[in-house]
């Protein structure tokens, strides 16, 4: 598995290729037809590549470079493997014991560790070939000796994780030595650890004693490993340059393999290791809509939502996680937008100002339409107009939402900067009036605060002030008030409706909370899967469902001043996204579901006036039978 | 913040004691004796017995090392006998053109390592990714002295653009301009490495920060693309970034060792190569110890830039 998982990356493939090649031409050495590389022969010193004097010509004694080439990338192989193994195993065995016996053993191996740290790397493996002389031998020794510590480190961190698991316990309790403990109990489970490491470092290694043999204090005469030849090289560099190159190149080329080796099994044992994995969000959410709509001219409407389609690109293909989502947004009025996790209630809210992380999002179908304007078909730099000063955000867990190296006062004076006030003090000053609106305490020491120096409320009331200060038209909020307990959750509410009805702003609140919604938002649409499954004034559709999901998510809610009530939860899960059913996404979990349910997509349908649900049998749905 | 500086700095003493025990240690353990090599052909043994007396070689190891501490702490490295100078005259004198070269290549990797990084992320998947991508393996993959050798030879042997080695003409104008001549090759082959570790990190610390709420949050509220990354996105990719700009410094002091040679650079890393050669154990082990040193230094450097950065780290 490990060996075609390494096949399918291009470049570790390629390394592997290169150190491979490399490598047996170092194993076949003796076998190879190659002449004695310490043969001097005077008589043709210095003859050029393809001269008739081997295939790489001869250096300064008439010794053939090819074969020298050959014999010395044996004895740099042989010698940062051998160094590697050492470090690794020396290294490995004592993270391994610091980790299994803590305290005192830790503390002691530990600091000796952060002293051999405190030396620049080669600084440390020049000091020990000092202290040891010069020779190959040692420039091994040396280099394993500046490498322990990173092994160590590494294997301590990666042990520790394991020390303290239920299955060590239980083999102390079986009575297994503290040998067989680490051996066969802890050892297996930071071995693909210690093959990363030794994986990324052999490179280095090979490359550091060759270094030091080039420096003369590794490989002596008559000795020579690709370092030494380097060194040798560079003496008739002008005349001959390439009995210096030889060497220098297959060093060269041998790092690199190894490097691209090295990345390629971390990526493979030790995904979590490579940062750079996965994609960076763009400045939006990439828009790929098959023919260009007109934007839906509405009158009334302050935001208006049409047939909008955001989907995912998965390792499986690109699957829709918000599918024909259409809802109208009166000047001033309120939509709640309810659903468990999952639903798409929050990609519908974040597609609207493509905020939606692209990759893996797409918006694939539907209109944007602000006051008449096609956001979707905006340029990214109307786009930015757009963002803050006509729509504005509130996201869930503001210790996440803000920026942690960013006093909070700055981050809101940047919101009020970025649509106006060009003048530093004024948006100083609008700042501060903005964290006073919000009602937070002492204005001047809440603006020069950090985030994580505020409370949970605080943080929030700070995202609030952020989303005020352009004065937007549509307040868009996310899951504001999720992350924060229920007293705080209440008086949070109350100032974030009183802001909203004293700017005049609409507002969408996507919620799984079914009273939070009741209490903000006039009307409400219910998301299940990706889809609107009903739709219409919050009252009227809490108080009486059409759709069977809507009376199941409101039965499972307690209700204050109701204890008596039998909460009612929803057996199974949603669907996942790559397995949408083709009927009904909610009929797996609906008690009401026949065979017409699952046999083709339901329709959004009008129920009453002003009300639709996706619901063939919607007539039979009430609180009490779903 | 200064109570954290004052924290790191006396956190810095034991350190510092450690490395002076551990530069102490391994010369003391080297096997045979000093003073054979120091007397050379005039090592008889009443000779031999007499410089140890006077090096004090014949008392016991603690009382060796108090005596060595006490030097070192009154600025007495002994006296380096290939030179007939005291120790730390010489590695007074070579420690600046180490400096300078050091930071010259650690300030060309921190500049050109974070701009490709944040490139690359940005503009990620791309063809130019990939390009700064190869780029960067094939830089940490680079031996520094081979490609030291190969610039000379191209650029300076062949074309004339640069002197091939040295940190001054010796018959030429002189001052700042001549110098920075001198300096373009070395600090150039000395930082391809750093360079490539920078970039890599910076690119992979940017991807995770751009992945995170709060650059979502900066663009929900309007922001120019230009300050999300420069201003969002790069302060905190630096976080990560700071302590590997730490780790490389350590390279490049140790790097110049090659550096040094191939250009015949008159600093502390070739001083350490040919005392090392020349067994001039005392002149060796007063170059550990000096770089050793500044490095200790420039770690407590990276710790208060990065507690710069972080407020969550200064508490």
């Amino acid at each position: 598995m490990t060996a075609r998982g390494l096949l399918r990356q291009p470049l570790a493939a390629t390394g592997l290729a290169v150190v491979a090649t490399l490598v047996l031409l170092a194993l076949a050495a003796p076998l190879l037809p190659l002449p004695d590389p310490d043969l001097a022969e005077p008589a043709r010193r210095l003859q050029p590549p393809l001269s008739g004097f081997g295939a790489l010509g001869t250096d300064q004694l008439g010794r053939d470079v090819l074969s020298r080439l050959v014999w010395g990338l044996r004895v740099s192989l042989a010698v940062g493997a051998a160094a590697t193994l050492a470090a690794t195993v020396v290294g490995s065995a004592i993270g391994l014991v610091a980790a299994f016996y803590g305290r005192w053993v830790d503390g002691v191996m530990m600091r000796a560790i952060d002293v051999l740290m405190a030396f620049p790397y080669l600084l440390l493996a020049l000091a020990v070939v000092a202290a040891l002389g010069p020779g190959l031998a040692n420039a091994a020794i040396a280099i394993a000796v500046a490498n322990v510590p990173f092994f160590a480190r590494a294997v301590r961190g990666a042990a520790l994780g394991v020390v303290g698991r239920d299955y060590v316990d239980a083999a102390r309790i079986a009575g297994l030595s503290d040998r067989s403990i680490l051996v066969t109990e802890i050892l297996p489970n930071v071995l693909p650890l210690i093959v990363v490491t030794a994986a990324t470092t052999i490179g280095w290694m090979i490359l550091e004693t060759a270094g030091l043999s080039f420096l003369g204090l590794g490989a002596q005469p008559p000795q020579s490993d690709l370092g030494s030849m380097l060194a040798d090289g560079r003496k008739a560099l002008t005349t001959a340059p390439h009995v210096a190159a030889a060497p220098g190149l297959a060093i060269f080329l041998l790092a690199v393999g190894l490097n691209l080796l090295g990345d390629g099994l971390r990526d493979l044992l030790d995904p979590r290791l490579d940062a750079g994995r996965g994609g960076a969000p763009a400045a939006a959410t990439d828009v790929e809509r098959g023919d260009a709509r007109e934007a839906e001219q509405s009158g009334e409407g302050a935001l208006v939502v049409a047939g909008l389609t955001t989907a995912f690109d998965t390792p499986s293909g690109r699957h829709a996680a918000v599918r024909d989502v259409s809802f109208a947004l009166p000047r001033g009025g309120s939509l709640g937008i309810m659903g468990e996790s999952g639903s798409g209630k929050s990609v519908t809210a974040l597609s609207i100002c493509r905020l939606a992380a692209s990759p893996p999002g797409v918006i694939v179908d539907g209109v944007v339409s602000l006051a008449g304007e096609d956001v979707l078909a905006a340029p990214v730099e109307r786009l930015r107009e757009i963002r803050g000063a006509r729509v504005a955000y509130v996201f869930q867990d503001p210790s996440t939402t803000l920026n942690p190296l960013m006093p909070v006062g700055r981050q809101i004076a940047e919101a009020v900067s970025a649509h106006g006030a060009a003048r530093r003090a004024e948006t100083v000053d609008e700042a501060r009036r903005l964290i006073e609106a919000v009602e937070l305490p002492d204005p001047d020491r809440i603006a020069s605060a950090y985030p994580h120096e505020l409370s949970g409320g605080q943080r929030q009331r700070v995202g609030i002030a952020m989303a005020l200060a352009g004065e937007p038209d549509v307040l868009i909020a996310d899951e504001p008030t999720t992350a924060l307990d229920a007293t705080t959750q209440a008086t949070v509410l109350r100032l974030f409706s009183d802001l909203r009805s004293r700017l005049g702003a609409s507002l969408v609140f996507v919620s799984h909370d079914v009273s939070v919604i009741e209490a903000m938002c006039e009307r409400v649409a219910v998301m299940y899967a990706g889809e609107i499954v009903e739709e219409g004034p919050t009252a009227a559709v809490l108080s009486e469902p059409r759709h069977p999901y809507t009376a199941r998510l409101v039965a499972c809610t307690p209700r204050l001043g109701e204890p008596d009530r039998a909460l009612d939860p929803i057996e199974g899960a949603p669907p996942p996204i790559d397995g949408r059913p083709k009927g009904c996404a909610f009929a797996p979990r609906c008690r009401l579901a026949i065979d017409p349910c699952r046999a083709a997509p339901i329709r959004l349908e009008p129920v009453a006036d002003d009300r639709a649900a996706r619901c063939i049998r919607w007539e039979d749905v009430s609180l009490g039978r779903a | 913040m200064t109570a954290y500086a004052l924290r790191r700095l006396l956190l810095a003493v034991p350190v510092l004691f450690g490395v002076s025990v551990l530069v102490f240690l391994v010369v003391s353990l080297i096997p045979g004796d000093p003073a054979l090599a120091i007397l050379g052909t005039f090592a008889t043994p009443e000779n031999v017995a007499k410089l140890n007396a006077e090096l004090g070689l014949d008392r016991p190891l603690p009382v060796r090392f108090v005596m060595w501490l006490k030097g070192v702490l009154t600025g007495d490295l002994g006296r380096s006998y290939a030179l007939d100078r005291p120790v730390a005259e010489e590695v007074m004198d070579r420690l600046g053109p180490t400096l300078i070269l050091a930071s010259a290549a650690l300030g060309l990797s921190v500049f050109f390592g974070i701009a490709a990084g944040v490139v690359s992320a940005v503009r990620q998947n791309t063809r130019l990714d990939g390009a700064i991508r190869l780029l960067l393996l094939v830089g940490v993959s680079t031996p520094s002295f081979f490609l030291g050798i190969m610039l000379i030879q191209a650029l300076s042997a062949r074309l004339g653009l640069f002197p091939t080695g040295g940190m001054t003409s010796l018959f030429g104008s002189g001052g700042l301009a001549d110098l920075a001549h001198h300096l373009v090759l070395p600090a150039v082959t000395l930082a391809v490495v750093a360079t490539a570790i920078v970039g890599r990190i910076a690119r992979a610390s940017m991807l995770e920060v751009l992945r995170q709420d709060f650059i979502r949050t900066a663009r929900a509220k309007g922001l120019t693309e230009e300050r999300v990354i420069g201003v969002h996105a790069l302060k905190s990719a630096l976080v990560a970034v700071v302590p590997v700009i730490g780790l490389q410094a350590g390279y490049v002091l140790g790097g110049a060792v090659y550096v040094e040679t191939v250009f015949q650079w008159p600093g502390v890393g070739r001083m350490l190569v040919e005392a090392i050669g020349r067994r001039d154990i005392l002149l060796a082990q007063g170059g550990v110890l000096a770089i050793a040193a500044l490095y200790v230094l420039v770690n407590i450097a990276t710790d208060l830039v990065q507690a710069a950065l972080d407020p969550r780290i200064r508490r």
